[in-house]
């Protein structure tokens, strides 16, 4: 009982607790549910927009240049000057959030694409050329799947370094578990708060980048047994 | 007024440079932690990859590195660390932003040993020169354009994340974005812009400079191996 009390009078300020964990599962699943739901929305879009980027700069050689330059150009800009930059024009709010880690994200994945994409051997093409297969059909059929592996590590980036990247949202409000870390370290430097922001965000990057290599393995059956 | 007017008058507007706080300030702070950050990295990714690349072991647990640093949010590291041993204030925004310094340093620093033409190698243990020297006289000389390779990159991504150290005010130019949405968005949207464009016009400008400085260290035949480096390091970023 004396133990019980001496517990309450000085609850201290430990790194985990599991008291807070309890006590706070509704806000600690709505951010984590937030932003798994940022990331996946954002690199969805993030892909579905460079994966033609990447094919264009493919087929018509002199836009790789242009893309890949200001690609890089895109990707030295801080992330918190991205948001300055739009913020004023999309507002407060999510949009501002996805719109910033998609463009991220699209530079990561429009740049991997396109590597895999440039490793397709020549003698393939050459193959696929003779054998009657058309611009669209030897895409389709012999180089975008070639190019997967690249692709999929792109993407598996991208949502790794988005998971890490939906924090600075806290800038506009929206941050997901970032949210939880910013409010922990302003409501009295509470470490377990952050600790736990800090750890589910991890924990989210490495359980997405598990999934999405196990979908890489699935959908790239010849390449199992050689090399993970 | 549109927000973009509005950054231009506040930015024409000098006190906003000069007075305490205001942008000559803050730029100040910005480029001495940058400084410190980089610095802190390259004392302890270079030698550590180098030794890494010269006994060619580690290659896992470099990659591991620059995985786990990419899945950290720069926000946890710059919360926690001030609650850690080293206390509130600039040493723990340097750690903090040193962290994110390593993965390239590392990387390049490995691979640049690692990439040194085995012959040169074999010919130099011929000549009866000790591991320690073959390092010193023969990998590290060959290894330069890496090494520069990986000092920009770092340094590019320290001076664009120092820009977060506002978030626990940490100072730098974040701090004036930071201040202009502390304001209403109406009212600070200028000043929200005009601090984007100095953190991101800094950010270029680094990279520019360093570019320079890399063309500059490289000795000439080693040119054709530097534009290498520059796609190796372009991968290391991206963490490949």
């Amino acid at each position: 009982m004396s133990l019980h009390l001496s517990y309450r009078a000085a609850p201290g300020n430990p790194w985990f607790s599991w008291q807070y964990v309890r006590d706070n599962s509704d806000t600690i699943l709505a951010a984590l549910r937030e932003h798994t739901w940022l990331t996946a929305r954002a690199v969805l879009i993030a892909a579905l927009v460079a994966l033609p980027l990447a094919v264009a700069a493919y087929w018509f050689r002199s836009l790789a240049g242009p893309i890949l330059a200001l690609t890089g150009v895109l990707y030295t800009v801080p992330s918190l000057a991205l948001f300055a930059f739009l913020a004023p024009y999309l507002g407060i709010g999510a949009i501002t959030v996805l719109t910033v880690v998609a463009l991220y994200a699209l530079l990561v994945i429009v740049r991997n694409a396109l590597a895999g994409l440039n490793q397709v051997p020549p003698e393939v093409r050459e193959a696929a050329e003779g054998m009657g297969y058309g611009r669209w059909g030897r895409l389709f059929r012999i180089e975008l799947p070639l190019a997967l592996p690249g692709i999929l590590t792109g993407v598996r980036l991208a949502t790794v370094s988005t998971v890490a990247l939906v924090t600075v949202g806290v800038v506009v409000g929206r941050g997901g578990l970032g949210q939880l870390i910013f409010a922990g370290f302003q409501n009295n430097f509470y470490k377990a708060q952050i600790m736990t922001g800090t750890v589910l965000c991890v924990l989210l990057a490495l359980v997405l980048d598990l999934i999405l290599a196990g979908v890489g393995r699935v959908l790239t059956p010849w390449l199992r047994g050689r090399n993970s | 007024m549109n927000p973009v007017q509005q950054a231009v008058v506040w930015l024409n507007d000098p006190l906003n440079w000069t007075n305490p706080g205001g942008i000559l300030d803050r730029l100040g702070e910005h480029l001495s932690m940058s400084a410190l950050a980089v610095l802190l990295g390259c004392l302890v990714a270079w030698p550590i990859g180098l030794w890494l690349g010269h006994t060619g072991r580690g290659g896992g647990l470099v990659l591991l590195v620059s995985n786990v640093t990419l899945a950290i949010p720069t926000l946890a590291l710059l919360t926690i660390l001030p609650l850690t041993f080293l206390g509130f204030g600039r040493p723990a925004v340097v750690v903090a932003l040193a962290v994110f310094a390593v993965p390239p340093l590392l990387a390049n620093a490995y691979t640049g040993v690692r990439q040194a033409d085995p012959e040169a190698r074999d010919a130099a243990r011929g000549m009866g020169l000790s591991g320690g020297q073959v390092l010193r006289r023969v990998e590290l000389p060959l290894a330069v354009p890496y090494l520069a390779a990986g000092f920009r990159t770092a340094a590019v991504q320290v001076v664009a994340t120092a820009a977060l150290a506002s978030f626990v005010n940490g100072g730098g130019l974040g701090q004036i974005i930071r201040a202009g949405f502390g304001l209403d968005i109406a009212a600070g949207g200028g000043q929200i812009i005009a601090g984007g464009v100095l953190v991101a016009g800094l950010s270029l400008l680094v990279e520019g400079a360093l570019a320079l400085v890399e063309r500059a260290v490289t000795p000439r035949p080693l040119r054709r191996a530097r534009r290498v480096a520059n796609r190796r390091a372009a991968d290391a970023t991206a963490g490949v």
